[in-house]
């Protein structure tokens, strides 16, 4: 029960004057139940890469497993496939099109082949996972706010039932408000049902509160992959790609030199407080 | 898919007809179509073809990217040379069956007619290969800039062309993301009969429009925080300058022009019928 990639590559418009690589030779496997964070910079290939797992975009060359099957044989079944590993991309609001809200995260569940009853019943399971308030079940998705729609478009790829399930930047554009809510529904989520729960972000502090495991992505290629702790020492290297470590590193780092005797390797404030008082006392 | 279609598209490098001044390059085009029309000489396509090829040669543009281009016209052309082949009459009979005829007339209007069109495209496809549509549009402007006289308004239209060339690859790849979000929830635009197809593709349609006018309002707030109001009194960044290489550009296109006519009109040349 596991992603596994093999020696990815993929190539932008090959053969032209906008050929770029975007992914160069990314090996990654990932089990089921783990929470992971990518991280990379704009354009160090993060979305390329996870549009890979559900098969949207075809390698250049390279395998992909899932649970055990590679993706691109002959008579693999894409669309099980994109049911699996749910995909929720970047600004999903920008997705939305039905003339209400259930009928609009019912969409997915009814391209698998369900019955209207069952279709229904996956929907509001989803919005309720996601936080969504009942009232609004009827009403147009297009006179939401921003928060809101988001979360009927995180529940219109839930309502597939997915044993995997990715976000591309799901903060992207919220208030810090609307940024713990969504997060804090994802961790529950991950926690409740046990999925997979792969997190683009290029926030450092955002993935580092929830992730186990982090994977940085520059130019292309898979710089650095391991827990939260392992990474953020790396944080020297993380700022000549332009990304940091979240502040906490810095100042638990900057303690250390000054002559406190802890451990450095804090990556949430809760961790980091709990270090100092162990260190004063 | 809608990526292939090469005509129209902008081929980025660096060379001396992508340095040109895009008013040059359109009335250059211009002056090239007129004279693939108004002569035929053998002579005279034998020079159009030497200075297309040295003009594609300097643009540094591949010539696959042309050929390319050809495809859509394929269809057109092949109907273009069948109904002049059978229906121009005139001259010596080459070939006879049926009720078809193929006279001497017939044969060359024809051959003509193909490599018109051929031309016709490569020709200004070389221009909007070599010239962003920005140029494009700038050029356009300056070289309708006499019309304001007459109430129409040159710069507005330019804008708007500016901006609707601009949102084709924002479309597009707004496009492309919709569907593969779409997708990604188990939508499928590949299999069923044409009513099916139609309807799925009501799931990119919508937000597409949405998106759309989201971002013409947008960018009509944008432009009126920076107190956009139209052409007049309007000055810019990069203001057109002809340069020595419009100049000597010019040039070269008028002496071919003029060649092209004096082949036609003064040289006998002649190869069996052409």
């Amino acid at each position: 029960m596991s992603i596994a990639l093999e020696h990815i590559n993929y190539v932008y418009s090959p053969g032209t004057a906008y050929e770029k690589q975007a992914l160069k030779d990314v090996c990654l496997e990932i089990p089921q139940g783990q929470f992971v964070g990518i991280i990379g910079h704009t354009g160090s290939g993060k979305s390329t890469l996870i549009q890979h797992l559900n098969g949207l975009t075809r390698a250049t060359s390279g395998r992909i497993l899932y649970e055990g099957k590679d993706i691109y044989e002959e008579g693999f079944d894409m669309r099980w496939l994109r049911s699996q590993v749910g995909l929720v991309f970047q600004y999903p609001e920008h997705q939305l099109f039905e003339v209400d809200v259930l009928s609009d995260v019912c969409f997915g569940p009814k391209n698998q082949g369900l019955s209207q009853e069952e279709c229904e019943e996956r929907a509001k399971e989803a919005l309720e996972l996601g936080g969504f308030p009942e009232k609004y079940y009827r009403q147009s998705p297009f006179e939401l706010s921003g928060g809101q729609k988001r979360r009927v478009a995180i529940a219109g790829v839930l309502a597939m039932r997915p044993k995997v399930l990715v976000l591309d930047e799901p903060t992207a554009g919220l208030d810090p408000k609307g940024r713990d809510e969504i997060l804090d529904q994802v961790e529950r989520l991950h926690k409740e049902t046990g999925m997979t729960v792969i997190l683009v972000s290029h926030s450092m502090e955002d993935v580092a509160r929830y992730v186990e495991r982090i994977i940085v992505m520059n130019r292309g290629e898979k710089m650095l992959d391991g827990t939260p702790r392992e990474v953020f020492r790396h944080y020297k290297e993380l700022e000549k790609v332009g990304l940091a470590a979240p502040q906490v590193t810095y100042v638990m780092h900057d303690l250390k030199e000054r002559g406190f005797d802890l451990s450095p390797d804090a990556t949430t404030i809760e961790e980091a407080a709990d270090e100092i008082m162990r260190s004063l006392s | 898919m809608i990526r292939d279609i090469t005509i129209g598209q902008y081929y980025p490098a660096e060379s001396r007809i992508h340095r040109l001044d895009p008013r040059v390059k359109i009335v250059c085009t211009l002056l090239f179509l007129v004279s693939l029309f108004v002569q035929s000489s053998l002579l005279g396509y034998v020079i159009a073809t030497v200075f297309l090829g040295g003009v594609i040669k300097l643009s540094k543009v591949p010539l696959k990217y042309i050929v390319k281009g050809l495809k859509p016209i394929v269809i057109l052309l092949l109907f273009t040379v069948v109904m002049n082949l059978f229906l121009t009459q005139g001259g010596e009979k080459l070939v006879h069956f049926w009720i078809f005829t193929i006279t001497e007339n017939g044969l060359r209007t024809s051959v003509f007619m193909a490599v018109r069109l051929m031309y016709l495209v490569a020709g200004s496809s070389i221009m909007t290969f070599t010239t962003s549509p920005n140029g494009l549009t700038d050029g356009m402007e300056k070289l309708l800039h006499p019309l304001n006289k007459v109430n129409v308004p040159v710069h507005e239209v330019a804008m708007m062309m500016s901006i609707a060339l601009r949102f084709i690859p924002i479309l597009l790849e707004e496009t492309d993301k919709i569907m593969k979000a779409q997708m990604a929830r188990g939508a499928d635009f590949e299999s069923g009969n044409i009513i099916q197809r139609a309807k799925a593709m009501i799931p990119i349609l919508v937000p597409l429009f949405v998106s759309a006018f989201r971002r013409a309002n947008d960018l009509a707030m944008a432009m009126e925080a920076r107190c956009y109001h139209g052409g007049e009194g309007r000055t810019k960044m990069k203001p057109l300058k002809y340069k020595t290489r419009d100049r000597m550009a010019y040039i070269i296109t008028v002496v071919y022009v003029a060649a092209v006519f004096a082949a036609g009109r003064f040289v006998d040349f002649k190869l069996w019928i052409f």
